[in-house]
């Protein structure tokens, strides 16, 4: 790979502006990646901070019940701030402290990276704005309310779909107006080149892990990977150590929403074409024109009509595959998790939950499948609720 | 020879900015039309996106009523096949990269042959990708406007020496849109580039009044202004054809001052 390039995606597409900077960041990454001290650095915040490393725990009820495979879950759910997002920030930041910067922004969908820069903005001393789609900041009214517990600044974005795509937007319209002082902490693995392999160096610990703990326990590779995608952070840091694994499937579920066949779903795999946008060629949901499509999830972390370059590629050369995931599949399987395993995960993690119910069955009972639980479910609570016709509040 | 150099024949240029489609494109046409009039030496059209990042709230909101409206690539050809029944001067477009790639690379640029676009501004193609499209343009003598940022520093001569048309100083940092004050030094970024290049150089972002004009013009070849007209067309909607007149041949009167 040279360039940024993962195949034929990837590059960096972004105004002028913002180009030295781009430069700057990726030879600090160059440097830092490679420096002792600051490793040492990272690998204690990950451990004493995050509470890394995560559990890779065994679902055997769940396994049971379906009576195919074995499953074990990535219990990213379990790190500090409640998803898989502070690996990548915990990164980033302490980068851009390095970078001597004073100043962090990021986009946000869900809640789950905003609360997690706003996190480690507070550990580091760091100014900290969020910029979050209207939709989601009232879909996530609690997350909102948590950044600003935080010492974060949430600004609402009111252009566009006001939802994530649009966060993206606006963040890049402010990095473009201020970057002196001031980092972008992207949360995907998107975006100009080298924000998708930062972001999955990062949260590549996932799969680091999650390999060494499965040959631990079971003495052998699983048979199969599997992880929720909407710009495909999670997913990418569960799949990357198991790339040169051949026989390990990789599998990533995207948001159906109503159903891949409907104009409301956010599966850009199933439905993208080859485009140019947020600074990367990928995959993108779009017409004719290249207008980018209004997207729709249940899940404000997976409603993003892109997915990152190094996941356009791996579907290219047929590494992993990407499989559509509905809303209502998608909420029962937030409900079976809860009911058969006593957790409540995020809804976006519950994809990858949904999709597990349908393969194990058809695996025999050697085989293993580990699902990365991205996040916990608390944020989502209140939405599975109205879901299901109930009316609390949060 | 670029076409777009006639532009710059009669002394210091103005270049004015409309989305096209913006209220409608039979609206975009008398608008444009009204722009020459006016005294504009070139004129840019906005080509709408749903995402346009480089661009402040004026010409978002504006590419929003446009695609609304029914605006696309193809009708915005359409809009160039008739203003050039009309008038010879250098149109240049601005939009984004997918609208371009989405359209077909070799298509595009045939199509602004065929119609008689002269250039393109691609806000989010940096010098390190633009040559992916270099060559396709340039075999259709449509130039790509380079833009050189406040941040650019190093990264000016390089850019410089490559530009066709004309070269593009984006006079702030952020976004497009109005502004009160400029606070970048233009004219060295403008010395920086003359050293490097003997293609005109124009100034925009951030420009709106005639004494902003008067002041860039002192360094620049061309003043450039987007959102104050844009402003107009919001405003007044379907009979904004008067006022963009105003505005164009006082901004040009600013302009002429440094001749």
């Amino acid at each position: 790979m040279s360039n940024g390039r993962y195949g034929i995606h990837g590059g960096q597409y972004i105004p002028e502006i913002l180009m030295n900077e781009i430069i700057n960041l990726e030879k600090a990454y160059e440097k830092y990646s490679k420096d002792e001290e600051f490793n040492n650095e990272l690998d204690k915040l990950m451990k004493e901070y995050a509470g890394r490393p995560s559990l890779l725990y065994y679902a055997e009820k769940m396994t049971k019940d379906l009576g195919g495979a074995k499953i074990y879950l990535k219990r990213e759910d379990l790190n500090h701030t409640g998803s898989h997002k502070i690996n990548n920030v915990l990164g980033q930041v302490l980068l851009a402290k390095k970078m001597g910067k004073t100043r962090v922004i990021a986009e946000t969908g869900a809640g789950q990276h905003g609360v997690a820069t706003a996190t480690v903005a507070a550990l580091m001393g760091m100014e900290c704005e969020i910029f979050m789609g209207k939709e989601d900041t009232d879909r996530q009214a609690l997350n909102v309310f948590r950044m600003e517990l935080l010492g974060a600044k949430v600004h609402p974005v009111t252009s566009g779909t006001m939802t994530l795509k649009d966060a993206v937007n606006e963040t890049m319209r402010e990095w473009a107006s201020r970057v002196e002082d001031t980092h972008y902490v992207l949360g995907s693995v998107m975006g100009p080149h080298p924000f998708p392999m930062i972001v999955r160096d990062f949260q590549s610990v996932i799969s680091k892990e999650a390999r060494e703990q499965i040959l631990e326990t079971e003495g052998k590779l699983p048979n199969a990977v599997l992880a929720c995608v909407g710009g495909g952070s999670n997913a990418m840091g569960m799949f990357y150590n198991f790339i040169n694994d051949t026989d390990v499937k990789l599998i990533g579920c995207e948001a159906a929403g109503h159903g891949a066949d409907t104009d409301m779903n956010a599966a850009t795999i199933a439905n993208g074409t080859l485009g140019i946008f947020h600074g990367m060629k990928s995959y993108f949901c779009q017409d004719e024109y290249g207008q980018i499509a209004p997207v729709y999830s249940i899940s404000a972390g997976l409603d993003y009509p892109g997915i990152g370059p190094e996941h356009a590629h791996l579907n290219d050369i047929k590494r992993a595959t990407y499989v559509p995931i509905t809303d209502d599949e998608a909420v029962s399987a937030f409900e079976y998790l809860a009911k058969t395993e006593g957790i409540i995960c995020a809804i976006e993690s519950a994809h990858a939950v949904a999709y597990a119910k349908k393969l194990a069955p058809t695996m025999g009972k050697d085989e293993i499948i580990i699902i990365c639980l991205s996040g916990r479910g608390d944020k989502d609570v209140a939405a599975i609720a109205r879901y299901r016709g109930v009316e609390i509040f949060e | 020879m670029s076409k777009i150099a006639k532009a710059f024949e009669n002394g210091k240029a103005f270049i004015g900015f409309l989305t096209g489609g913006d209220p409608t494109i039979e609206k975009s046409e008398e608008f444009i039309m009204e722009m020459v009039r006016g005294g504009a030496d070139l004129v840019e059209i906005g080509i709408p996106f749903s995402d346009p990042i480089a661009e402040g709230e004026v010409i978002q909101e504006a590419n929003i009523r446009a695609l609304a409206n029914g605006t696309t690539t193809d009708t915005i050809f359409n809009l160039v096949i008739n203003v050039r029944k009309k008038t010879d001067i250098p149109l240049v477009f601005l939009t984004y990269l997918n609208p371009v790639f989405t359209y077909g690379l070799e298509r595009f640029f045939a199509r602004c042959e065929e119609t008689g676009v002269d250039g393109i501004i691609i806000p989010d193609l940096p010098y390190e990708e633009k040559g992916e499209l270099a060559q396709i343009a340039a075999s259709h003598g449509i130039d790509i406007i380079s833009l050189i940022a406040p941040t650019s520093e190093d990264r000016i001569k390089k850019i410089a020496s490559e530009a066709t048309g004309f070269v593009y100083v984006v006079s702030s940092m952020g976004v497009t849109g109005v502004r009160n004050e400029i606070k970048t030094d233009i004219e060295s970024i403008v010395n920086v580039v003359k050293s490097a290049t003997n293609v005109p150089v124009a100034v925009g972002f951030g420009i709106s009044t005639p004494e902003q004009a008067a002041n860039i013009s002192q360094y620049a070849d061309g003043v450039i202004v987007g959102s104050a007209i844009v402003k107009l067309c919001a405003k007044y909607g379907e009979n904004a054809a008067p006022h963009i007149h105003e505005y164009i041949k006082a901004m040009k009167n600013a302009v002429r001052t440094n001749d």
